[in-house]
């Protein structure tokens, strides 16, 4: 009876394992959009950007055009690692290649009052699969979770 | 589990040399908690006096991310509340209620007044934590109101010290005390009796009352009763007053307090869905892309800031709780439980405190990481009079680990889950058959799995 419990709990970790794996590594599909020139522009005011939410597809030769309607702001992207300042009048442009699929977030790099730690947007390159992947995994670590305990 | 159960995978650190010495001995805690009462009061003063530029300002960046990022990311996890043990606020009130610094030297001043019987418990920390994080937009930014607050806490903890025994101001006032109260269940470390029976023979109780060595416990508790970390300030009192060695410091398993079917209580339960729902709000609020919500949090006293709170309070002491109550009861009719379903409730509530933990730990890498580079020209320039004491005061704000950030945020936020939903069914098998614990675990996991989703959303979303 034991033995045939262990190995019934074997086998229950092993589906979980082979589980955890393919969500993790398994493949997802992918966006086929052909590259294409993106002109976006941002304006920066008040703590917040508009728009807030960027989306572009893998591959996209993208300009971000950085417009401040109050005071000086800056745009630092998380990943990219680059960053624009742009005075109220005088917008700046950062333009590269969205060669790095997920989501990113961008920020303000310039103190530009008390809510500036918090100014922030994101950055679309395709498909988020770390979310969907995070979110499945979630999934199967809340049924692994009760699983694994052994009243 | 009864208290004399043998306490199974633990390592006494006092067995250790130089251990029990550093510990007994006033004069390391000593120095530390003056080290930290000295940031402290510098704190204040640079809030209330300092560069109103709350990026540059020492009070803010030393408090909301030097002092933050040590206390969720190392302090709590892992020291429980080892926190509290070297905590510079209810310092000064201690001193005037003891007339001593270091050991019992004569008679302090105060009216010694117990705690009412009817607020012992930690509603009233359910409430200040509340409040703060009101107002928490506005008190992380502004370095006034963050010295104003800081001030607050230290006037608050004198008059506490003045007016009752012992530390009533940690047992029963601090918003920061009630949550490290609650994760501290989670710390691989514990402070406690050796043998039972020993206390139980030792009539004088010198761990309660104190003697020539040391206080009575400042918490109120009697170390031979400790069953949780939630009421010891591992102040290391008892360690000094026991007469027969029988104060062990013990390493132990993480989480180990979660699954004591003891010393459950309501006002607990509900501080596990303030602490959850306060992550989640916060994740919003702070690190979301939603700046009408940012600007309606930042207005104090506004339609909008009011509309702000309701909605707050609404989803921490309502939304969440009454979504977890649901999840109780639709576990009770799968596994047919006929326990009460407020104890069942009180009971389960126990299994969030590992996700709560971890979503404060992933809101925190975050935040805490983003805004370090701030740390360097602050503590170069800490007034904000364009000194430039470490080489430091133009360095460059720089985000830190910007590219691992949301990996980091999902491990931590899946462990958290994992070892949320293990819980819930350690919980619910202390009552039930293991058919039915896994029947009652079920909807209790989906809980935390939507929470979790949701979190993940914000975070790396």
């Amino acid at each position: 009876m034991a033995t045939r419990t262990i190995a019934r709990q074997r086998t229950g970790w092993i589906i979980f394992a082979l589980l955890g794996l393919a969500i993790a590594f398994g493949p997802i599909p992918t966006s086929t959009a052909a590259p294409a020139d993106r002109l976006i522009r941002i304006e920066a005011g008040s703590f917040d950007y508009a728009p807030a939410e960027i989306d572009v597809n893998p591959g996209d030769r993208v300009t971000l055009e950085l417009v401040s309607t109050d005071v000086v702001h800056g745009l630092y992207l998380d990943g990219y690692e680059l960053n624009a300042t742009a005075d109220p009048g005088r917008p700046a442009r950062l333009t590269f290649v969205a060669d790095k699929p997920g989501t990113f977030r961008f920020r303000c790099s310039v103190t530009c009052g008390a809510l500036h730690p918090f100014m922030i947007g994101k950055l679309r390159v395709g498909e988020n699969d770390l979310l969907w992947r995070a979110i499945g995994l979630a999934a199967l670590a809340a049924v692994a979770g009760v699983w694994w305990v052994r009243s | 589990m009864t208290l004399t159960s043998p306490r199974t995978r633990r390592f006494d650190l006092t067995r250790l040399p130089l251990v029990k010495p550093l510990l007994r001995s006033r004069w390391p805690q000593f120095l530390v908690t003056v080290i930290a009462l000295s940031g402290f009061l510098f704190a204040i003063i640079t809030g209330l006096a300092g560069t109103p530029v709350g990026s540059r300002n020492f009070g803010i960046v030393f408090v909301w991310i030097a002092w933050w990022a040590l206390l969720m990311l190392i302090a709590v996890p892992l020291l429980g509340r080892g926190w509290c043990s070297i905590c510079p606020i209810p310092v000064p009130g201690e001193w005037l209620q003891r007339g001593a610094v270091l050991k019992p030297n004569g008679r302090g001043w105060g009216l010694a007044r117990r705690w009412p019987r009817r607020l012992r418990n930690i509603w009233l920390q359910n409430a200040s934590f509340a409040l703060v994080a009101l107002f928490s937009a506005v008190v992380l930014t502004q370095p006034a109101a963050t010295g104003i607050v800081l001030a607050a806490f230290l006037f608050i903890a004198v008059g506490a010290s003045l007016i009752f025994e012992r530390r009533a101001f940690c047992r029963y006032l601090c918003p920061v005390g009630g949550f490290i109260g609650l994760y501290s269940q989670i710390a691989p470390i514990e402070v406690r009796v050796k043998d039972i029976s020993i206390c139980a023979a030792h009539t004088e109780k010198t761990c309660y009352i104190g003697d020539a060595e040391g206080y009575g416990c400042p918490w109120q508790s009697f170390p031979g009763g400790l069953a949780k970390n939630t009421y010891c300030g591992a102040c290391m009192e008892c360690l000094r007053t026991c007469p027969h060695d029988n104060i062990a410091i013990n390493l132990r398993p993480f989480g180990d307090d979660l699954i004591k079917p003891i010393g459950r209580r309501l006002d607990e339960a509900f501080k596990a869905f303030i602490m959850l729902g306060s992550a989640v709000a916060y994740s919003a609020v702070m690190l979301g892309t939603w700046g009408d919500l940012k600007s309606a949090a930042y207005a104090v006293g506004s339609g909008e800031w009011f509309a702000y709170a309701i909605a707050f309070l609404a989803f921490i002491f309502g939304v969440l709780p009454g979504a977890f109550l649901l999840a109780i009861v639709a576990g009770q009719r799968l596994s047919g439980s006929t326990a009460k379903t407020k104890s069942t409730f009180i009971h389960m509530a126990y299994a969030l405190v590992p996700l709560g933990l971890a979503a404060w730990i992933a809101f925190s890498l975050s935040f805490v990481f983003t805004n370090l580079s701030y740390l360097w020209p602050a503590l170069s320039d800490p007034l904000g009079r364009g000194w430039n004491l470490l080489g430091a005061a133009h360095a460059q704000w720089t985000p830190y680990l910007t590219q691992a950030m949301p990996m980091l945020q999902a491990i931590v936020l899946l462990g958290g889950l994992l070892w949320s939903s293990a819980t819930a069914r350690r919980i619910a098998g202390e009552r039930l058959s293991a058919r039915a614990a896994m029947r009652q675990s079920l909807p209790v996991a989906g809980f935390c799995l939507i929470v979790t989703a949701g979190l993940l959303g914000l975070l790396i979303g």
